[in-house]
């Protein structure tokens, strides 16, 4: 076996997504060359943005031992009440302050989950499912229901601008919007504090065993706090791209995805009971629910067939490792 | 006396602690030398976990003063009580199995140097270290999990190394080790020594830790009872000190004349578990089981209750053959098997005492679909109190009870489907020595009553005391055959590792 793999390389899920997608990619360049193009993969990556923020988030909480479902409800809610707040007071406001505005309100929404969780140490699923119901009727009572298309400008001009942009030899346009940049953005710094930082490590280390991390001294408490502020800010951000590349305020809108992007995030080898998960796994797991999203159509698999395929994928994806688990310690023991 | 004071690296005295009107420790004095190795024995409830929680932080004592590192220390917490270089390894270590071995050795020392940034390399280099100061390698890229149990142990004393440990405390530190590895263990513990670092142990078995200890301490009901050089102490006057009575392990008696053949099992084999396993239970024999962790001893146990499916070989009572590989069909033929992991495989723990032994006989209390709860109840009690199970109440969860009488609970289940075969998977795994011998009487009183008893496990006193005929297992065969009048303690010590 060749060194520079690692030893675990042909077991890890992450291997497996990669080939799933691989194999899915020369599938479709096969029934379609038009498939294999850059305008595909720009608009893959268009979709991507805000699953892959908000699948970051998720897998956050996943390695620290806990489950969030209730950050698309704080997108929602940071997007659309940063929107009605600056349409209100502020219309032509810059973009990059209603950015910030709604990153507040959704750390604050965050520190909410947290607070219960963190401080008074409720279970995260029974809280997050609290807190996505109030959180979202909230919205739709006091802060509103209706569609807003007119967006302060700021907001229109930030999802006017692009990275790169271009019309291939055959004639198909295609862009990438600055948005990108935030998933990357949002991507190093999540590399940054889960690898470099002591507080990345005890986000693992309580994902391991809670009672070991008490007994060495870390602070379970604020990190777990930490957690749940940092899914709520990530969540703001992946919000107001949300509405500003869709151009549209809408509070409907976001809800309902969360089961998408935390089988995303276990497709890419987190664990439900906490402890393991990878950036790298993360983003192949969005990337390959995002293609049979957008993509199955193209190797000739009805539409309707998405939610099929999804869950045969996750069925497949984690059980097959968990089955191999399973025997190994049964050849173990 | 004042100069070893004044020299130790913990000083108890006059320690008091009373929780609730219930008093936990009685004036206990207590030191520890630096590279002193301390011996704590005591049965479930005599003090010692107190005692260890307030050397530690945990709790605090109610009277009494505390000296670590030469300091009196009024208020102690865990932190204050590491940073003074006192460590607990705990029975299940405290590990993070999702990460690396050089990280679970290092983590500690990185909190406690208030680093904020992780450093891969730095982080090894501390890992390195501490595995080089007991002279062991392990992969340091490794998760823990995947990990067998012995190595984990290592790298708990790492990290309490890296620490900085001065003093190493360890719980039952030798339950979960094979003899290579425990020999292991007393190797790295007389290095510790060397270099100053003490230890105390916390343990049951006791023959053990003797031999690398310098200091006994005995506690029983919260009083210290016991204190002296190890040398001075064995086995025997240890368990004299621990239960306060001599514990005669009085050999079984005879099995009686015209006994019967109950079981015959014959040609019994599982492809890389065990081989060609045969041999006859008769009414009233007790017969052991023994070998080393991985001889195979406790599939055959599984195998012969049905929980695993033998490839090959057949089982049968009076005569009869019953299905291989179906507990239902063992069950029907009062076959009855007590797991040795109570824990997991045998008790349900949050339910009640009482119904852990109601549910072995739901079948005999059901009529047309509903349960005669009263009746079952009355039984199930009963049955308890003739296993003297000590109990404040019936309806209190499993887990709420000792060891001994986790296990009694598990017997009673049993019992009270009155079994012609009984195989008990180490009957006295983590159960202490008071309670130990009383669970041997009830084997012996069984074998008496005409229950053919299969007792499998590696305590060769136990063994001793209960059986009439020892089987020794190695590589998944029977090797020998051996009369337990006999034979001695070491032949069989002898036979089980050649």
């Amino acid at each position: 076996m060749t060194n520079w793999l690692p030893k675990d390389f042909w077991t890890r899920n992450e291997t497996l997504v990669a080939g799933v997608i691989i194999a899915f990619c020369v599938l479709a360049t096969l029934s379609d060359p038009r498939f294999f193009t850059i305008t595909t993969v720009s608009d893959l990556l268009r979709a991507s943005i805000v699953i892959g923020i908000l699948a970051v988030g998720a897998m956050l909480v996943l390695v620290s031992g806990g489950i969030d479902v209730s950050f698309t409800a704080i997108a929602v809610f940071a997007m659309y009440a940063s929107t009605v707040f600056f349409l209100a007071v502020w219309p032509d406001a810059p973009w990059p302050l209603i950015f910030v505005v709604s990153i507040l309100i959704g750390s604050l929404l965050g520190a909410i989950n947290g607070f219960f969780i963190a401080f008074l140490g409720l279970p995260t699923l029974i809280v997050t499912l609290g807190t996505l119901s109030i959180f979202r009727g909230f919205l739709l009572t006091f802060i509103g229901s209706q569609r807003i298309s007119a967006l302060p400008p700021s907001m229109r001009d930030f999802s006017r601008g692009v990275l790169a942009r271009g019309t291939t030899e055959a004639g198909n346009f295609y862009s990438i919007p600055w948005a990108a940049l935030a998933l990357v953005f949002v991507i190093v710094l999540t590399w940054f504090i889960l690898k470099k930082t002591m507080l990345g490590r005890s986000i693992y280390a309580i994902g391991g065993s809670v009672e070991s991390a008490r007994r060495i001294g870390i602070n379970v408490t604020w990190t777990q706090f930490f957690v749940y502020v940092y899914v709520g800010a990530l969540a703001g951000l992946a919000g107001i791209i949300h509405g500003s590349v869709g151009r549209m305020a809408d509070p409907f809108s976001l809800v309902g995805l969360e089961l998408s992007v935390i089988a995303a995030v276990v497709l890419g080898g987190a664990r439900l009971i906490g402890g393991y998960g990878t950036l790298t796994g993360t983003l192949l797991g969005v990337a390959l629910i995002v293609i049979v999203q957008n993509s199955l159509i193209v190797v000739g698999i009805p539409t309707t067939w998405q939610s099929v395929t999804i869950g045969i994928l996750i069925l497949l994806g984690t059980g097959v490792p968990a089955y191999r688990a399973k025997r190994a310690a049964a050849r173990a023991g | 006396m004042s100069s070893e004071r004044d020299t130790a690296f913990v000083d108890l005295r006059a320690i008091t602690k009373r929780y609730a009107g219930v008093t936990a420790l009685d004036s206990v004095d207590f030191t520890v030398q630096p590279g002193e190795a301390v011996c704590l024995a005591g049965e479930n409830g005599s003090g010692k976990s107190t005692l260890i929680k307030i050397i530690s932080g945990v709790e605090p004592a109610t009277e009494g003063t505390i000296r670590i590192a030469g300091q009196e220390r009024r208020t102690l917490n865990p932190r204050i009580s590491a940073a003074a270089g006192v460590m607990v390894i705990f029975q299940d270590f405290s590990l993070f199995p999702n990460l690396s071995v050089a990280e679970n050795i290092a983590f500690a020392t990185q909190l406690s140097t208030h680093e904020r940034f992780y450093k891969a390399h730095a982080t090894k280099e501390i890992a390195r270290k501490a595995l080089e100061r007991i002279g062991v390698e392990i992969d340091l890229d490794t998760r823990v999990e995947s990990l067998p149990v012995a190595q984990k142990q290592l790298v708990a004393i790492c990290r309490a190394l890296a620490s900085q440990a001065q003093l190493i405390i360890m719980d039952e530190p030798t339950t979960a080790l094979t003899e290579k590895e425990v020999r292991r263990l007393q190797g790295i513990i007389r290095m510790l020594k060397e270099e100053g670092v003490a230890v105390i142990f916390v343990s049951h078995k006791l023959a053990e830790v003797l031999e690398v200890s310098e200091k006994v301490v005995v506690l029983r009901n919260g009083k210290k009872v016991a204190e002296g050089p190890a040398s001075e102490f064995d086995t025997k006057s240890l368990t004299y000190h621990m239960t306060g009575r001599d514990v005669p392990e009085v050999p079984p008696s005879d099995i009686m004349p015209g006994a019967e053949t109950l079981l015959q099992v014959r040609g019994l084999s599982k492809a890389g578990a065990f081989e060609d396993i045969d041999f006859d239970l008769k009414t009233g024999e007790v017969l052991g089981i023994t070998g080393l962790l991985g001889s195979g001893r406790t599939s055959v146990a599984k195998a012969l209750f049905g929980l695993v499916s033998p490839d090959a070989g057949s089982i049968s009572i009076d005569g009869k053959t019953i299905p291989t590989g179906d507990p239902q069909a063992a069950s029907e033929a009062r076959i009855g098997y007590v797991p040795e992991d109570r824990l997991t495989e045998g008790l349900f723990l949050n339910q009640s005492i009482v119904r852990n032994v109601a549910v072995g006989r739901l079948d005999a209390h059901a009529n047309g679909g509903w349960l005669n709860m009263s009746a079952l109840v009355d039984e199930a009690a009963e049955w308890l109190k003739r296993l003297k199970v000590k109990a404040p109440d019936i309806e209190a969860p499993v887990q709420s009870l000792s060891g001994g009488n986790q296990q009694r609970v598990a017997l009673a289940r049993w019992l009270s489907r009155a079994p012609r075969v009984l195989i008990l998977n180490g009957p006295s795994v983590g159960v202490d020595v008071g309670s130990k011998a009383d669970i041997h009487d009830i084997v012996r009183d069984l074998a008496s009553k005409g229950i053919g008893v299969i007792v499998i496990s590696d305590d060769l006193p136990e063994l001793l005391a209960t059986c009439h005929r020892i089987l020794v297992m190695r590589d998944g065969r029977i090797i020998d055959a051996l009369d337990g009048k006999t034979v001695s303690e070491d032949d069989l010590a002898h036979r089980l590792a050649s």
